[in-house]
């Protein structure tokens, strides 16, 4: 696998279809960082294979550890390399980091104010592997925690941009990483802005808040209910924290209807963030909130498990209709 | 040491391996059926089964719901598949729901729920086992019953910290109502074991646990060591397995070390021909 650009193929796991992947893009974009800056270090807690390291380990060996499956460790091991000047990237499953580490984040890393970049794959329905890998509760859990930048990414390219960005915050970072083929989604053009929110589609009479891969879906049913007549906006907010509140509240008084959408329980992430920040501005405005509900989740495919509980495409599609009619 | 004090067992060897032998194919069967799956752990584990639940365990199958029964947990959720192949033979579920394996709203996940019946701990999440064992072996010696608890942990599972505080509270509760099988197959999901864990019986030792190491794919060593693991002399037993991926079909035995062994479409016939054959 080469450092320079990203080996590209044709998604064939997602029912919208027809859109690019890109093999690994988060080890890619580390191998380039890495390059450039020699304080990178990249530690996972055997996931190597599975977090998509491994192009930043073959080509920086000495800069890779593997720790074992020992999760705690791996963020404690971190601490102690920001602690004298190293940049860790740590990988784990985001459940692992955030449910079994969650207190060696919050006081070695966040409380320490230390440069522990953590990169938690598998977030919300991605896995087969039901709710011990699922990370539903992820963003909820790691916003409360002070001092740590939470980053919900969409797609392949802005996966790489977070990686760069993570870098230059100064303190820990907790990134949702989607792993293996990762689809392109956002429009040509579009580059990651630390602590912001940003028009991905223009529209009137719906906005749809998103986070991570549910801006990917919101874009989809977006273009569907185009050809209904139905004009629907897309205000993509990959910065959980900090969060964009001026461009949540403007966009909220753009729109004649608004949603969120993310691939999260509903409490505690994205959408509990729109209401806390309407509220305070005083925007009373209905809000849809579209994710995951209350609940573990069982067993089975992505895609499978997106349309049961809501948040595939064809779902969201059919949520916004029925918004039109009330 | 653990020592052999007890009566030699019941069940011949001959039925053991028959049984062993049964839940190698069940396992095919769901791996095909899934297309791929952790296949290959679970060859390994066939012998330690057939040992556990057809001769040194005491339950009733009609009564997985007894306080007084021995006990079985899987630490390692993934290989869930290995408790259905038991699962079918002792009549939990049926064999027919085996192909179904892993499938979307099927009847037998990839990993354990302790809601499914017979099934002891919720899995998934490695390093959550042994803990739990701890509690129900210290809660059977706070009623007074004489059941035990069986465990299977994993090497994988020997870098996680939580395996060590659990085996440090064992035997400082004096747990001899507690058996850790730990299945050392020498993968984890990397690979071949990316942390050295070895000596891995001296450690156990060094908690404060009996120990046997055996070779786990060894019928008669599994059911000498479980024999040996009945003593009560206020030390929890360990027996340290040596086991083989992909055992008993030598084309997966064969294969890189892997997590999740590749098979293609094609082959599973031959796998299956090659497991029969193999079986003398
Ligand atoms: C706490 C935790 N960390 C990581 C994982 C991901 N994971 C699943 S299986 C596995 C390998 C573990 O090795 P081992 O338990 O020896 O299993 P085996 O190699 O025999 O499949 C890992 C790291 C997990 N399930 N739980």
């Amino acid at each position: 696998m080469s450092n320079s650009g990203f080996q590209v193929s044709m998604a064939e796991s997602l029912k919208a279809g027809t859109r690019q992947t890109v093999q690994a893009p988060f080890g890619l974009a580390l191998a380039e960082l890495a390059g450039k800056h020699e304080d990178v270090v990249g530690l996972t807690a055997d996931l190597g294979k599975y977090t998509d390291i491994l192009p930043f380990a073959k080509a920086f060996p000495d800069r890779y550890f593997n720790v074992g499956m020992a999760e705690q460790n791996l963020i404690a091991i971190s601490a102690g390399l920001a602690k004298i000047g190293k940049v860790p990237f740590a990988t784990t499953y985001g459940v692992f980091a955030t449910r079994r580490a969650y207190e060696f984040i919050a006081v070695l890393c966040a409380h320490g104010h230390l440069n522990v970049k953590v990169f938690g794959a598998l977030p919300g329905l991605t896995t087969s592997y039901g709710c011990s890998h699922q990370a539903i509760e992820d963003t909820g859990l790691m916003r409360l925690i002070p001092g740590l930048t939470v980053i919900d990414p969409c797609d392949a390219t802005e996966i790489g941009q977070v990686v760069h960005t993570s870098y230059q915050i100064a303190g820990p970072v907790y990134v949702r990483l989607q792993r293996g083929n990762v689809i392109k989604a956002l429009p040509e053009g579009y580059e990651f802005r630390h602590g912001k929110a940003q028009i991905v589609r223009q529209g009137s009479q719906i906005g749809i808040i998103s986070t991570g891969l549910m801006t990917a879906h919101a874009l989809d049913a977006a273009a569907a209910l185009e050809k209904q007549g139905v004009s629907v906006a897309v205000l993509h907010a990959p910065c959980i924290k900090p969060f964009d509140a001026k461009a949540v509240v403007e966009f909220a008084r753009s729109v004649e209807r608004l949603a969120t959408l993310e691939n999260h329980v509903v409490a505690g992430g994205l959408a509990t963030l729109v209401a806390e920040v309407l509220f305070e501005a005083g925007v009373s405005q209905k809000l849809v909130r579209m994710g995951l509900p209350d609940e573990y989740i069982e067993c089975g495919s992505p895609g499978y498990l997106m349309d049961k509980y809501g948040i595939s495409s064809a779902r969201i599609e059919q949520k916004l209709s029925s918004m039109m009619k009330n | 040491m653990l020592t052999n004090q007890s009566p030699p067992p019941p069940a011949s060897f001959e039925l053991l391996r028959e049984r062993a032998h049964q839940l190698r194919r069940n396992m095919l069967v769901q791996a095909r059926g899934k297309g791929q799956g952790y296949v290959g752990q679970a060859l390994g584990t066939a012998e330690f089964l057939s040992a556990l639940y057809f001769n040194e365990m005491r339950y009733d199958a009609a009564r997985m719901d007894d306080p007084d029964r021995d006990r079985f947990l899987m630490s390692t959720g993934h290989y869930a598949l290995s408790l259905w192949a038991v699962f079918a033979e002792i009549g939990l579920i049926s064999r027919d729901v085996l192909p179904l394996y892993g499938k979307d709203a099927g009847p037998i996940d990839m990993t354990t729920f302790d809601a499914v019946l017979g099934v002891e701990i919720t899995g998934g999440s490695l390093g959550q086992g042994l803990g739990q064992a701890v509690g129900m072996a210290l809660g059977h010696k706070m009623d007074k019953r004489t059941c035990r608890i069986f465990i299977e942990t994993s090497d994988g599972e020997l870098q996680e910290g939580s395996t060590w505080e659990a085996a440090m509270s064992a035997s400082a509760f004096r747990l001899d109502n507690l058996v850790a099988l730990i299945d050392c197959n020498g993968i984890q999901a990397d690979g071949a074991i990316v942390i050295d864990m070895e000596p891995i019986a001296a450690k156990w030792q060094a908690f404060g646990w009996d120990v046997a190491e055996i070779n786990g794919n060894d019928l008669e060593q599994v059911v000498n060591a479980l024999v040996g693991a009945r003593t009560r002399n206020g030390r929890p037993k360990a027996i340290v397995m040596r086991t083989k991926p992909g055992k008993g079909i030598p084309t997966l035995e064969a294969r890189e070390k892997s997590h999740f062994i590749r098979v293609e479409a094609a082959e599973w016939e031959m796998l299956e021909q090659e497991l029969e054959r193999n079986y003398v």
